[in-house]
């Protein structure tokens, strides 16, 4: 399969930094010898080289629907990069010491793109929740904090190409959008810096109890009225559901004679 | 939806995180990707945009769509599609959190000093 080399060299080449490197021992595909190679964590995509100061990385493995764990080896230190699937091949490494292992380990984990995007989604929604006062003493949305250590597994293959068209601009994010643009660092790539952040936004959650919430709220109501605001906001939704159950009614009943 | 330059070729093309994979139409394997970092979409003319990459920036892969709207949502989603975007959204988000209450969304976590989260350079 092709692959935009130069694109994938440069980008494993070029000035922005690292999330990890430093020197692993590969185990080869075929044969079970142990290569020292030196290796760069950019992003999603791990990249190894022949020395230090390569020029061009000798390949690269792109952590996408992986688990990394630990692996029994003669070879001490050693971890596993493993994919799913029956064609797909188990890269093992070995770090030079437990600490590189752990770090390695830890920073291999979190590597995937589908892991940035969750936390990113989660960011965006408590942000979205804090500036329409929904977390403000009700708490937002808490998800169990293990399913954010634990890896997202498998990758959803075949992502449709048409995502949905940009959200309508709301106040909150018209705001996210300017600021977006002027506080990113200048883009070279002119790819997505200016742009209205990403994904469609679901429609707003029912405010629900965050278990350590003690988050001064951005809206301006303090955190000990938290029963108090819950229930306005309880009385106010109902107030509307009432009021649009009576429309609809209204409506079936048909015009009065 | 074809690309690349010179002549027109009907591919299937497919978005999955930061690659654009593209395919024959009737084969189940794709003929080969596009890493999308440090690269560059661009809208050209109707119902067509194109991608080029910072190293290579003369060099540009065309791609005519069905229609104008399909066009739109491409540039959309292709300019979303980098892991370095993903990045500077979670940094911006978290930061605007953190100005407003005080305190690191991602403690929570138990990731706030993992080093991709960090604004600005972090050399190893």
């Amino acid at each position: 399969m092709k692959l935009n080399e130069r694109s994938l060299a440069f980008y494993a080449t070029c000035d922005s930094p690292a999330d990890n490197s430093g020197f692993l021992y590969k185990r080869g595909e075929r044969h079970t010898a142990y290569h020292r190679r030196w290796f760069v964590l950019k992003g999603n995509m791990l990249f190894y080289f022949e020395e230090r100061e390569s020029r061009e990385p000798v390949g690269v493995i792109v952590l996408e629907g992986c688990n990394v764990e630990l692996c029994d080896s003669a070879e001490d230190f050693a971890f596993a990069i493993r994919f799913g699937g029956t064609k797909s091949r188990t890269y093992v490494l070995a770090a030079e010491s437990q600490a590189a292992m752990e770090s390695w380990v830890k920073s291999l984990s979190r590597a995937s793109f589908d892991y940035m995007r969750l936390v990113v989604r989660e960011l965006e929604k408590q942000l979205q929740e804090m500036r329409w006062g929904l977390a403000g003493g009700c708490g937002g949305s808490q998800e169990s904090p293990g399913a954010w250590k634990t890896k997202p597994s498998g990758l959803e293959q075949s992502r449709l190409p048409a995502l949905p068209a940009i959200v309508p601009k709301e106040n909150g994010c018209a705001v996210w959008n300017n600021a977006l643009g002027a506080e990113q660092p200048p883009d070279t790539s002119g790819c997505g810096g200016h742009d209205d952040e990403g994904t469609p936004r679901p429609p707003p959650l029912p405010p629900r109890r965050r278990v350590s919430h003690e988050e001064a709220a951005s809206a301006g109501t303090a955190v000990a009225e938290s029963p108090s605001t819950f229930c306005r906001l309880h009385e106010q939704y109902s107030r509307e559901v009432a009021r649009l159950r009576q429309d609809w009614q209204q409506r079936r009943r048909g015009p009065r004679p | 939806i074809p690309p690349f330059p010179a002549v027109l070729k009907k591919r299937l093309v497919k978005l999955v995180v930061n690659f654009l994979f593209y395919f024959r139409t009737d084969e189940a394997e794709p003929i080969g990707a596009l890493l999308l970092e440090h690269c560059r979409i661009t809208k050209e003319e109707e119902n067509v945009f194109s991608i080029s990459f910072i190293e290579e920036p003369e060099r540009k892969y065309c791609f005519e769509c069905a229609t104008e709207e399909q066009c739109q949502e491409w540039v959309e989603a292709l300019k979303r599609a980098s892991y370095e975007f993903l990045r500077r959204s979670l940094i911006f988000y978290r930061n605007e959190i953190q100005k407003m209450t005080g305190k690191d969304p991602l403690e929570q976590y138990g990731i706030s000093e993992e080093a991709r989260f960090q604004l600005g350079t972090h050399r190893q």
